[in-house]
């Protein structure tokens, strides 16, 4: 089993499965080419399969699917529910499908009356100890459990015995604030315990006892607390383990689901977002094999309650008094008009993480129409050597999937486990099965799997741009080296010089294969690539400079500006969805709409295009930001020409063609240029250490103005912080 | 009989209008699976190897091939609960360690076999089989007398911490049955004197003889061999002569 394997991994024995791996390489180097193909027969349809494929798999081949609770696609088999039993010719017993590599020849049926049998006999058994609570089950009506025992299942019960032994109860665990048990429904079927050991790398969950007394839980009182531990949510077919903020909300048949995309970090997740009555009820993850696989994050999933709170719902205008008053639209876009207009070019704008691309480009034709190009992101980037215009600088070049290929990645200044976790759950899945080596620059974290230490100090990185360090011998014997250089470093002082170093590291190693991209830069808001690719200015200083007499916030929630960097007389402007830092420094507020509400452009870290969709209607007041720029320029006579989304979208392909390829990664090029153009870049390193901001797991749950508002999310760094109290 | 006794007090119950509560008659394990901070278990009280057993340790781990430690795991543990005398939370923990294992990994184990012991147990711990052979040769007849001359309970611990009595299953010795096994020994073929005897030389510090009780040395016939007596037939033996 993986387990074992894995725990070889995490001992860091000196049998490291490198050298396995390296053993079965070299044995199946000898056979040479690609083993011959195998035929077998499922349900008498012929199918050519490679030598080691499951029966379930190759069942699966030909779109027969069988019946299982324990296998999953993602995790090692675990062979254990025994419900993907099947009939195999000639074989006295039926064989559990998902762990069975098929044989020359075989002829499997699927269909026959041995697997009948087996397959009733086995939800027999799992409904003997299987509560029938499916009334008052959160997992009713999306259960496999129910949905199996429809298909596969005996349509009479010979379960007469409840007044006489009774069914199993075992007592419930306290998973943290996240996930909700009844341990009584448990199958046993372990994908929680595969997930979190293998998946989370949080090796909390096990089975404790045995036979009729096993249980699935943390045996000590421990929470299980891991940035990705909404999963085993899904993960679970029963009803054992099942959303805390979510219980007794929603059934699934009343729900509407709307496919979007995760906003929350630079990954971009797909996810479905589920409405009732005009409400978001919950947030579950989409299958893209490139971008989160089938997981996503906890601050993902869980944080939409902030969604519901300190929402701005009505445009507001400081009165005289300084206080911040409810008005109506007209009132709100007549004094901001006015107040732009008195500006003339005096005006900047701040993009803050959560601007769509939409907002991104009217904001900049409404500015540039008024004579300002003093349009910046919150979040910094260095603009020496090429800056912000070759796209290759400022990309996670390589792709999140293509993390999962390489056998070495440096991490310059960034925390991926908590910046990115589903690229840190790429990152550990290479590791643990495709022998990854990873090394850090920047202060200790836990990634949850092992890594070099390099240390925090720039110099190392000097050192190694240099070619004097010890680590740049496996860099260039690597044959998929990674440098990941996290956003937030390169926002420094010196972050220019901290690029260029990267930048001359990369070219230094010999990746194997051409489109291999060494250099990737991750970044931790959903809104800086697309407000890069659109023109925007990185970081704020041009508005310092400028000193404008109106600043207009797309939601600036990060505190990049202060009021006290403008002067007193500046009008500052808040279009944005929550009222959170941005808001309460503004002078007018135009309530805008939260990405559970519009339909709107993203591109994630690395160079995708992707799009949200409206899951339910925005509150109150509040409206289309890019709508609410294109009344304000009517006002002001500049009216933009474009009138639907259909039309912006048109203007925002004139920009940048990549922005409406949605689902497409627009790749980067000119890496030779960008790496020349860094040479000249006069910048020194300084030698104030690498710092990231989220360092654990209580700093990760809240981090922008939608976390920030949300109960779920604070309950969550409160079970973080009473963890650390525990003694387990 | 039981069940209609059920019936009547659950509606003479539901008449008062109290609710009865479904109660489950499963038989469960003596032990519990999840671990209860107690005085006598939590993971404040300092568990580490004697120095003794630090070398034993060392020994257990040097058998395993690097990359494979992992296995050591349950002789480290025995090694722990025979240190001492039962497998406390923080002895669990400091295997982890040793191995570098989580320490979930080693719950799993500790709570799979149940020759760890997980709750405080007597010095001696008397386990008594009660399975079939050892039943129809009187074994209820021993756990009575163990039960009256200790004064307890199957499941229960002397409050001296001297004895704890466990009802098991076949031990394996059913040709010497019945048997109980005291810590590592097992003394076979008793009788309720016997018994009295084991319990009162535990009791008074001697160590009882371990073995058989009625004069034989392991499992032979007691007395003369009834089978087997003459010399073995020669090849060919019950082949028909025309073979």
């Amino acid at each position: 089993m993986l387990r074992t394997t894995l725990g070889k991994v995490l001992t860091g024995g000196s049998l490291s499965p490198k050298r396995v791996t390296a053993v079965v390489r070299a044995a199946s180097s000898q056979t040479g080419k690609k083993p011959e193909q195998i035929e077998v027969f499922i349900d008498d349809i012929p199918v050519k399969v490679d030598p080691g494929t499951t029966v379930l798999q190759a069942a699966a081949m030909i779109g027969i699917e069988i019946p299982r609770f324990c296998y999953h696609e993602r995790l090692a088999v675990a062979g254990n529910c025994r419900m993907c039993l099947v009939e195999v010719e000639k074989s006295p017993k039926p064989v559990a499908a998902c762990a069975m590599p098929v044989m020359k020849g075989w002829r499997i049926k699927t269909d026959s009356e041995m697997t009948k049998k087996a397959r009733e006999g086995i939800m027999e058994f799992l409904l003997i100890n299987h509560p029938l609570d499916c009334p008052i089950c959160d997992q009713g009506g999306e259960c496999d459990l129910q949905d199996q025992s429809m298909a596969f299942g005996s349509d009479r019960s010979r379960f007469v015995d409840i007044d006489h032994t009774g069914k199993r109860a075992v007592e419930d665990k306290d998973l943290g604030p996240l996930i909700k048990t009844v341990m009584t429904r448990c199958i046993h079927c372990t994908r929680c315990i595969r997930f979190a050991s293998e998946v989370a790398g949080v090796d909390d969950l096990g089975t404790t006892g045995r036979g009729n007394d096993m249980q699935i839980g943390t045996y000590v009182e421990k929470m299980f607390l891991s940035e990705l531990s909404g999963n085993v949510i899904d993960l679970c077919p029963v009803g054992a383990l099942t959303s805390k903020p979510y219980s007794f909300t929603a059934r699934p048949w009343e729900i509407r689901k709307i496919d979007s995309i995760d906003v929350l970090d630079a990954v971009g997740s797909n996810i479905v977002v589920s409405s009732r009555t005009g409400e978001v009820m919950r947030i579950m993850p989409r299958v893209n094999e490139e971008i989160n696989e089938e997981w996503i994050a906890d601050k993902s999933r869980f944080s939409y309650d902030g969604l519901k709170r300190q929402r701005l719902i009505t445009p507001m205008l400081r009165d005289n008094t300084g206080e911040l008053k409810p008005v109506d639209w007209e009132a709100a876009l007549l004094t901001v008009a006015k107040q732009i207009r008195n500006a003339g070019s005096s005006i900047g704008a701040v993009a803050g993480g959560f601007a769509d691309a939409e907002v991104l480009v009217a904001v900049k034709d409404l500015l540039n129409y008024l004579g300002s190009e003093a349009l910046c992101t919150e979040h910094t980037f260095p603009l020496d050597g090429s800056g912000t215009d070759l796209r290759s600088s400022y990309l996670l070049n390589n792709g999140i999937a293509g993390a999962e290929e390489a056998d070495f990645v440096l991490l310059v200044g960034t925390n991926p486990r908590f910046e990115a976790p589903l690229l840190n759950s790429r990152l550990r899945k290479a590791y643990v099965h495709n022998e990854l080596d990873v090394a850090l620059i920047g202060p200790k974290v836990d990634l949850r799997y092992q890594y070099q230490h390099l240390g925090d100090s720039p110099s190392i990185l000097q050192q190694l741009a240099n070619g004097q360090h010890e680590v740049n011998k496996k860099l260039k014997a690597a044959k998929k080296p990674l440098i990941i250089v996290g956003s937030e470093v390169l926002a420094r002082p010196d972050g220019s010089a901290i690029l260029a170093a990267a930048q001359k590291l990369s070219a230094s190693t010999s990746p194997e294969e051409q489109n291999w991209r060494v250099l990737n830069v991750l970044h931790k808001v959903a809104s800086q690539v697309a407000a890069l690719d659109i023109g925007y200015t990185p970081g704020v200083d041009r508005i310092r400079e400028l000193n404008p007499k109106v600043l207009l916030l797309l939601g600036a929630d990060d505190g990049a500006i202060e009021k006290s960097d403008l002067p007193n007389d500046s009008f500052i402007i808040y279009l944005g969805h929550h009222g959170d830092h941005g808001a309460s420094i503004a002078d007018a507020i135009l309530p805008g709409v939260a990405y559970t509400e519009k339909q709107a452009t993203y591109v994630n870290t690395e160079g995708r295009a992707q799009q949200t969709l409206v899951a339910v209607s925005p509150p109150g007041r509040a409206r289309d930001d890019w709508k609410i720029i294109r009344a304000l320029s009517e006002l002001l006579g500049a009216k933009l020409p474009y009138d639907n989304l259909n039309e912006i979208r048109d203007r925002l392909e004139e920009v940048a063609p990549h922005l409406t390829k949605y689902g497409e990664a627009e790749t980067a090029n000119y890496f030779k240029q960008a790496q020349e153009l860094s040479k000249g870049i006069k910048t020194q390193l300084d030698n104030s250490p690498f710092d990231v901001k989220l360092k654990e797991l209580s700093d990760y749950f809240m981090t922008d103005s939608i976390s920030r508002a949300s109960p779920t999310m604070a309950k969550c760094v409160q079970a973080v912080l009473k963890q650390k109290q525990s003694k387990f | 009989m039981l069940p209609t006794l059920r019936t009547i007090t659950n509606g003479l119950k539901r008449s008062l209008g109290l609710r009865s509560i479904q109660t489950t008659s499963v038989v469960h394990h003596e032990s519990l699976f999840v671990h209860r901070d107690t005085p006598e278990d939590n993971p404040d009280i300092p568990f580490t190897f004697t120095t003794e057993n630090k070398k034993r340790a060392e020994a257990i781990l040097a058998i395993y091939p690097e990359g494979h430690k992992r296995a050591a795991m349950i002789p480290l543990l025995d090694l722990a609960q025979r240190q001492h005398g039962w497998l406390p939370i923080s002895a669990m923990h400091h295997v982890a360690e040793i191995l570098n294992l989580p320490r979930m990994r080693v719950y799993e184990v500790a709570t799979f076999y149940t020759m760890f012991m997980r709750k405080p147990t007597g010095k001696y711990h008397i386990q008594i089989c009660t399975t079939t052979p050892c039943w129809l040769r009187g074994s209820d007849a021993i756990l009575d007398t163990i039960k009256k001359n200790l004064n307890l309970e199957v499941g229960e611990t002397s409050k001296d911490m001297q004895f704890t009595l466990s009802e098991v299953e076949c031990l394996g010795a059913c040709v010497n049955a019945p048997m109980v096994s005291i810590n590592d020994d097992y003394y076979e073929d008793l009788t309720v004197q016997d018994t009295e005897e084991i319990l009162a030389d535990l009791k008074a510090g001697k160590k009882p003889k371990p073995g058989p009780r009625n004069g034989r040395f392991a499992a032979e016939p007691l007395g003369e061999p009834t089978s087997l007596k003459g010399e073995p037939p020669a090849a060919g033996f019950g082949i028909r002569p025309d073979l």
